[in-house]
This record gives C-alpha cells, sequence and structure tokens, in this order.
C-alpha cells in the first residue's frame, strides 16, 4: 500500500518543546497532532457534556449513556470534556440559541485536545417561518464559527434532522458517533443532514460493515488504498478495481486485505458488466460501491486541448454514471444489496473552483449533481433500487499526488484550514466508510467535506 | 493389464466400479472415478527482452510476482493449494527450491507445498499437465503450475579448468596442499561461462539446428516474415481489446511485453538480415524477426477440481483434457531439432479419437516462425505421416484462420519455462469466450529435441 507520510515536518517540530516554544513566540500556526482512530479506542476521552432543554438532549444523553460514557447535563467546575453535544432542536427564534450557546462557551476551555462539539438542530428548510428557519441557520452560522475557533485538533461538526427524524434514529445516532469519534478528525465545520428514520446500528461498533462485498475503485495506491484497507478493516471483503497498467501495486493492496482484484478500466463500456459479474460469481453479491478513481490533467482554459478535458470527464464523473445504471438496473435481482450504498468522491476544488482545474471542477461538481440527483432515484419513492449515495469532498491530503507539489505551494495549501493541516488518505477513507455503513442509512445525496474546515470555498 | 498385476498392486489400482468397498467420490486413486481438471484462470508477468527492463530481477521475484497477481485475482490470500509446480530452464543452484522459496514470499499458506519442474522449454507444460493428472486421480483438489525465466539472472559459473582447481583447494587439508592448488591458477580461470543455448552433443545453437529444418522442408523467408507479422499484430490487438486485463499483471515498469512491435511491417521484417544458418548463403531466411528473442518473465496458471472451484465461486474456462511428451533422435541430424511435437501430436490424437482438423484454436509456440511452418507442413506431408509417424493417410492441413490467433512467441517473447503457462491461460480464455465443447491444441518445442503437445477443451 502507498505510503503517506504519517505528518509533515512543520507540524512535527511545533509539537516538540522547542518548537512550541518559538511557533509561539512567532505568532506561528501551531497544528495539533489529531487523535486518529485504532481499533479498541475509548470514543471519547473525558466525559461529554449534553446541552438543551429538548428532545433530542434526552435522546442524546440515552444513547451516550448506552454507550458507557460519561455523561453529564450540567458542568462542574472539575468536569474537563471529550465532548459537548448541544441540542437546538427546540430552537423556534434567534433568541431561543442563547441559553445553550453560552453554556457551550463556558466549557469551551476545559475541552481537550481533539475534542469534539456537535450542534444538533433542525433542517431549516423544513420550516417556512420566518423565526424557525432564522434560528436553524443561525446553529449553522454559530457552528461554522465555533470550528474556526477550536483549538488543539478540536473540532465542531452538526447534525441537520429531517422535521420528523429524532435522534434515537439510527441514522443520526450514527452521524452522532462518528462525529463524536476519532474517524472524524479531520471532519471540522460541517453539517450531516439525516433526513429519514432509515438504516440501522451495527451489532458490533468495531465491525460495522461485517459480510459486505465493497467495490472499491482506484485501489491501486493512495486514498484509494486506504479506503480499501478500511473497509475491510470495518469487515468489508474488497473488490479492488484499478486499471491494468496499475495492477502489480493492485494486487499488493488486495493480497494484504484478502480480498480479490479487477483489472479493469472504468471507462470500459462495459466496466459496470464486469464489476457485477466479478461479484456475482466471486462473492455472490454486492452492497457497497466506491466510486473513487480519478485522474487530473491540470492546464488554465486557455491552454486546455479535447485530450485533457474530455478524459477528466470520462474517468471522474461519466464512468461513474455509467456505472451506476448497471449497478441500480440490477437491484432486486439477487446480487446487489436491496440497500446498496454507494459512495463517490467530490473535491473541494469542485466546490471552490481552483485555477487550472476546469477539468477536474466541472466532473467533481458533476460527481456532487450525479449523488443528489440519484439519492433522489435510490429514495423509497425514487424508480431505481433502494439504499444511499453520497459523496465525500477532501481537502488538502496528504498524498503521493500532493506531494509532488512545489514546497512553498504545499506549505501554504496544507495550512489554509482551520487544523493547520493537511488530512490523511485514511481520514477521507473513515468518512467513506462511515458513509456506506447502514449506520448512515438516513442520509443520502449529501456531500460531506473531509478538509479540516479549508477555507476554500467554505 | 489386471491380470498382470499383483494382488497388492489390484488393491490400489482401478478397482471395478461396483466394488462395495468403493464410496461414492472416493478419489480415483483409491478406486473411484477419474474426474475433470479445470483451468480456473492464469496470471504472467509482462515479458521483457533480455538485459532490459527486467535485468534487475531474479527468477524468484519474477515467479512471486505472477503467484502474488494470481493470488489477487482469485482471493487465495491464505489458501492451502495442494501443489505448486514451476520451474525456471536456466537458474542457479542455490534456487534448487526456487518454486517453494517464492510460495512463501506469497500470501498462500505457508504449508503449500512446491516442486520443481524442469523439461527446457516445455517446463510450463509439463508442470501444468502433471499437476492436472493428480487432480484428476483425487490426490490434488487446487494447484497452481507455470514457469519462469530470466536470462538477466542467469548463473555465472567457472569453467571446468578453474573449478578443478577450486575443488582441489577444497579439499586440501594442510597450508602446503593449499598453495600447491592456488599455484595452479591461470588468468585463462578467470573467464566465466554463461549458460548458452546451445545443444550440449552438437554444440550448435537452436537457431542453427532450426535453420536446418528449416531449409529441408522448404519454409520460405516470405512464409515466416508473414507468421511474425500475424503473431505481433495479433498480439497488439489483444492487448487492445483489453483480452489480456484477466491474464497480465505488470512487474516493475512494463504493462505490456516489450518484445511487442505494433506497428511493425513486411517491409521492416524483410530488411533484417538473416541471423541463422548463414552457411545456407542465399538460402538463409531466419532473422531476428521471425525468432524469438531471449526473454525474461514468469507465468502460472490456476489448476483444480470442479468442486474445489465451485466452493470458492471461481470461474472454470476449460478442462485440461490430456498431454503427451515427444523426443527424436536429432543428435545424428535423423530429425529436425525441434520436431518432437510432430510425433508426439500423433499419438495424442490417436489416443483421444481426434483429427487434426477437429480443434477451434491451435496455439503452436513460435520458438521461430520456421519452427510452426516446418510442423505444420510435417502434418500435411504424404511420406513424413507414413514413414515416420506411421500413418495411412497425412494429418492434414490446418485452418490457419485458427493459428495464434492472440499472437504468440514471436511477439510476447519466451521466456523458456514461461511459455507452457502463457499458452495454456490464453487459450482456456480464448475456449471459455468459444463457448462449451470448443477445443484447443497446444504443441511446445524443447531443448534436447523434445516437446509436449496438450488438449484443453473450452467450458
Amino acid at each position: 500500500m502507498a505510503k503517506a507520510p504519517q505528518t509533515d515536518t512543520y507540524t512535527a517540530l511545533v509539537n516538540q518543546p522547542l518548537g512550541q516554544k518559538i511557533a509561539g513566540a512567532l505568532g506561528l500556526p501551531r497544528p495539533a497532532v489529531l487523535r486518529r482512530y485504532e481499533p479498541g479506542q475509548t470514543l471519547v476521552e473525558g466525559s461529554v457534556l449534553v446541552l438543551g432543554g429538548g428532545h433530542a438532549a434526552d435522546e442524546a444523553a440515552a444513547v451516550l449513556l448506552d454507550w458507557g460514557l460519561d455523561v453529564r447535563r450540567q458542568s462542574a467546575p472539575a468536569d474537563r470534556y471529550g465532548a459537548v453535544v448541544a441540542c437546538y432542536d427546540d430552537a423556534g427564534t434567534p433568541a431561543d440559541l442563547s441559553a445553550t450557546t453560552l453554556q457551550l462557551g463556558a466549557v469551551q476551555r476545559k475541552m481537550g485536545p481533539s475534542a469534539r462539539v456537535v450542534t444538533i438542530f433542525r433542517d431549516p428548510l423544513g420550516s417556512d417561518r420566518p423565526a424557525v428557519r432564522a434560528a436553524r441557520r443561525g446553529v449553522e452560522g454559530l457552528t461554522r464559527s465555533l470550528a474556526h475557533e477550536m483549538r488543539r485538533g478540536a473540532t465542531a461538526n452538526g447534525i441537520v434532522l429531517g422535521e420528523d427524524t429524532a435522534l434515537s434514529a439510527p441514522g443520526a445516532t450514527g452521524a452522532l458517533r462518528f462525529l463524536l469519534s476519532a474517524k472524524s478528525a479531520f471532519v471540522s465545520g460541517q453539517f450531516i443532514p439525516v433526513s429519514s428514520d432509515a438504516g440501522a446500528l451495527p451489532r458490533d461498533w468495531e465491525k460495522p460493515l461485517a459480510g459486505k462485498v465493497a467495490v472499491v475503485t482506484g485501489a491501486a495506491r493512495g486514498i484509494g488504498a486506504a479506503i480499501a484497507a478500511t473497509l475491510h478493516r470495518d469487515g468489508a471483503t474488497i473488490v479492488g478495481v484499478d486499471v491494468p497498467a496499475a495492477g502489480e501495486a493492485l494486487a499488493g493492496v488486495v493480497n494484504s486485505l484478502a480480498g480479490t482484484a479487477l483489472q479493469l478500466d472504468i471507462t470500459a463500456a462495459d466496466a459496470g458488466e464486469r464489476i457485477l459479474a466479478h461479484c456475482a460469481e466471486r462473492h455472490g453479491r454486492l452492497d457497497i460501491v466506491v466510486h473513487n478513481a480519478g485522474i487530473t490533467r491540470d492546464k488554465k482554459l486557455a491552454n486546455m486541448d479535447a485530450a485533457r478535458w474530455d478524459s477528466v470527464l470520462a474517468v471522474n464523473i461519466e464512468s461513474q454514471l455509467a456505472m451506476n445504471r448497471v449497478f441500480l438496473a440490477a437491484t432486486g435481482q439477487g446480487v446487489v444489496a436491496d440497500e446498496l450504498r454507494i459512495a463517490s468522491l467530490a473535491s473541494t476544488s469542485g466546490i471552490a473552483g481552483n485555477a487550472g482545474q476546469t477539468n477536474y471542477a466541472a466532473s467533481k461538481a458533476g460527481v456532487m449533481g450525479m449523488v443528489s440527483a440519484t439519492a433522489e432515484l435510490m429514495s423509497p419513492t425514487g424508480t431505481a433500487g433502494g439504499g444511499t449515495i453520497n459523496a465525500v469532498a477532501p481537502g488538502f491530503i496528504e498524498t503521493e499526488m500532493t506531494a509532488r507539489m512545489p514546497m512553498a505551494t504545499r506549505e501554504v495549501a496544507r495550512r489554509l484550514n482551520s487544523l493547520q493541516q493537511g488530512g490523511r488518505p485514511v481520514d477521507v477513507a473513515e468518512a467513506i466508510a462511515y458513509l456506506v455503513s447502514d449506520a448512515a442509512g438516513g442520509t443520502s445525496g449529501a456531500t460531506l467535506r473531509v478538509c479540516g474546515q479549508g477555507m476554500m470555498g467554505a | 493389464m489386471t491380470e498382470k498385476t499383483s494382488p497388492t498392486s489390484a488393491n490400489i489400482s482401478a478397482a471395478p466400479q461396483d466394488s462395495p468397498r468403493i464410496a461414492a467420490g472416493q478419489p480415483a486413486i483409491a478406486g473411484g472415478e477419474v474426474r475433470q481438471a479445470v483451468i480456473i484462470g492464469g496470471n504472467r508477468t509482462p515479458f521483457a527482452r533480455s538485459h532490459g527492463a527486467y535485468a534487475q530481477a531474479t527468477n524468484k521475484d519474477l515467479l512471486t510476482s505472477a503467484l502474488n497477481g494470481l493470488i489477487a485475482r482469485f482471493g487465495l490470500q491464505g489458501e492451502r493449494i495442494g501443489e505448486v509446480a514451476a520451474g525456471a530452464v536456466i537458474k542457479h543452484s542455490k534456487d534448487f527450491n526456487l518454486t517453494r522459496e517464492s510460495v512463501l514470499g506469497t500470501s498462500l499458506d505457508p504449508a503449500t507445498p512446491a516442486h520443481e519442474v524442469q523439461i527446457a522449454c516445455a517446463t510450463g507444460m509439463e508442470a501444468i499437465g502433471g499437476l492436472a493428472n493428480k487432480i484428476r486421480l483425487g490426490q490434488l483438489d487446487s494447484a497452481i503450475g507455470g514457469g519462469v525465466d530470466s536470462i538477466s539472472d542467469a548463473p555465472i559459473v567457472f569453467n571446468d579448468a578453474a573449478r578443478a582447481v577450486l575443488m582441489e583447494l577444497n579439499r586440501a587439508r594442510t597450508t602446503q596442499d593449499r598453495i600447491k592448488a592456488v599455484l595452479k591458477f591461470r588468468p585463462g580461470h578467470l573467464a566465466p561461462e554463461a549458460p548458452g543455448t546451445e545443444e550440449p552433443r552438437t554444440g550448435l545453437s537452436m537457431g542453427e539446428h532450426q535453420a536446418r529444418t528449416t531449409h529441408q522442408w522448404g519454409i520460405t523467408r516470405q512464409a515466416q516474415d508473414e507468421l511474425a507479422l500475424a503473431s505481433h499484430h495479433h498480439l497488439a490487438a489483444a492487448y487492445d481489446r483489453g483480452f489480456f486485463d484477466d491474464l497480465v499483471t505488470p512487474f516493475g515498469k512494463l504493462t505490456r511485453d516489450n518484445n511487442l512491435r505494433a506497428d511493425t511491417t513486411l517491409e521492416k521484417l524483410g530488411k533484417l538480415k538473416p541471423a541463422f544458418g548463414r552457411f545456407l548463403g542465399d538460402e538463409a531466411t531466419m532473422t531476428a524477426g521471425n525468432s524469438t528473442p531471449l526473454t525474461d518473465g514468469a507465468s502460472t496458471v490456476l489448476l483444480g477440481s470442479e468442486e474445489w472451484a465451485a466452493e470458492r465461486g471461481l470461474p472454470v474456462l476449460a478442462d485440461f483434457v490430456d498431454f503427451e511428451t515427444g523426443a527424436v533422435d536429432f543428435v545424428d541430424g535423423k530429425e529436425g531439432l525441434l520436431m518432437a511435437p510432430a510425433y508426439a501430436l500423433s499419438r495424442l490424437l490417436q489416443r483421444q479419437g481426434l483429427s487434426l482438423q477437429d480443434f477451434d484454436y491451435y496455439e503452436i509456440h513460435e520458438a521461430f516462425a520456421g519452427t510452426v511452418l516446418s510442423t505444420l507442413k510435417a502434418w500435411e506431408d504424404e511420406d513424413f505421416c507414413r514413414d515416420q509417424l506411421g500413418l495411412d493417410a497425412p494429418l492434414g492441413a490446418i485452418d490457419r484462420s485458427k493459428l495464434n490467433v492472440n499472437g504468440s512467441s514471436l511477439a510476447a517473447g519466451h521466456p523458456f519455462a514461461a511459455t507452457g503457462g502463457r499458452i495454456t491461460a490464453t487459450l482456456a480464455t480464448m475456449l471459455h469466450e468459444k463457448g462449451p465443447g470448443s477445443l484447443g491444441l497446444i504443441s511446445v518445442c524443447a531443448a534436447g529435441g523434445q516437446g509436449i503437445v496438450a488438449i484443453v477443451r473450452g467450458r
């Protein structure tokens, strides 16, 4: 598997005593070493404070107790918090935000490194009353700002509940667990919408994908290899797909995960059929598809040629549309799971744009469009099968690709987010693993950014 | 046959089918019925011209890589394979357990046994055929056969005179003896001997042998160049349509065989000077273009019983039906060095009750274009078939559009022991595409005047 740098040199330096002093004296950024998930790890280090007076707060407290956490409903002077869950589900007007928010502020200095703030509120579009919608949008604003203010690797994110969705719904509980855990290390200032009661919580949180068969395209290296390894860790059987030219690396990844390799150009007309046939013959089923394969062919538009433009669009989006058509048409025929989970790689370039990447941004914004429309097709009222489809938009991730950027550009790029560092391939993989799990069954059509609250397109 | 066997051996050989002691599903070796040995798939490295892309790779590196790709394709990690058999024609003596060492370097269960096979260029065929027979007899449920060769990793040995001195030094017990031995060293002893393709008994290279055969059978330069051209074009087309996506896993920087010249033409091939049989003067026809170059590479083929494949959801491409080894007396020039398959085929067809025209595909290893064309001409020749094969009528001509349709060694190259695996996996894939019951014939010539022919049936 491709080795991504474990941490950048600067981050390592400022986390040593001398470096810490110098950076502090000069006012330089002091990125923290983020707590990352390991099997068997405590979900939250320290107590969890649940704030708010609505139903969500009671439900949150109940589920957190269920997970064996030290739950507090009132702050006490001696407490140290690993997380705060601030519930605003009963906010009817912006003035209602005051009590919970000020309590949240009062404990902010008592939060440990890599602590979590999770705000819970309802979808602003779920109400047509100006005061209600203003209050709900208000929570978005305060969450984003708080994410900027978090220090020492701590993050702030929100869960946006549908009008009739309780926090005790599997999808909402699953989102809460993901955001509290170290799996969301590089996710900050983001919102996970949970709009239905669909989905299920796993019997074993260490193996949420047990028994599932997952196809990962572009699995030979980088983020794709990390996704394959993470899904395998969570219990899935991996079908690694990559172009024939990457076959040697693909074999290495797949052999370390006890999966099967399929050498295939995803732009081939029969790519979807061949993947489906492989899954049917070898594994008898297909539960998860991760569209990770992608290419860049950067040029400013004035210098763009047809080969560069067309190949990026063909690989990054057209292939996914074509394969999805095949998979969705095959639901209900015994191989493709009734609750098919699709996750697709978008990019913050597709949100904010990036000079030299008109083709790439078109393809990645296209992914987000595809995901939102396909979610409607896969919804209970839709025409094509069931299940969910979501996208993950990575920001600056430390990969072989970003390692080739010029040093100065890379150094600037990796600091331009609230966590002041680049993410790792595994951070993207954790978000994907969460989104393709049944615990995310209440979320579909969404794009989750894994960017450390990058300034680009924020 | 039963009358001749002793009572003891009768007990362990084929017992009557209705014997009450034979339980259903009993292996043939224990009295049950012979079963099919199926070809599940294959994997090989791209082949590289020697001293090029794989100059730094060893036989073990190449064979391990070919195994790794096979394991990944079929999800065999942690699996105990019944037996792995492979070999290399040119290898170091330290690599006596080359195949076992390669297996230990993969994610296969370390309890997978492995052994070496070697019958020159037919090594891969012998490995695969022998394993198939064990599967048919019920001794194995699964097996991997293959081979590897690297001229870039060839052992360089001291010449015999130097070795004599070194051995004497090794045997010396006293300082005096040691000094005596050391004093026998001469500068000439430093000249190393690299392995060649010369026949030890004739001193002629394989190409020189074939040049004589090619000339005897009156094979033209034009015909040889046309065969070479077709090989390159067929192989390139097969790569382009993704035929090798499930048969080849890249190694190092290579994703395709680097001997392949997709853009070669008859004009380009026609300009090459003869490389073999120069003594024939104007009648020399064999060039570097219509002969295979020295090549590095490895190949593997996964075999199993039908039950073993079904239990694991593995594909079944073809049955490995039968194979036959032949040898000819080439030393005094009675027969061409590479003509043994012509003889072996006659016996194989007779045994299986088939005619030469019953096949959908013919895979005749292109050691030299001249070898393929001489063999085909021999099968068509009334005198040869009567006098040498003892047949009433010639075996006849084949439909040339069924010959080496996805290219062969002239384009892909020929890492000696790896060619059998390349051909078997390629042919099994073609027959599977063609459909159940389709038949394929393999013919591979080998040094030492030997060769193997085999029959594969599509599923």
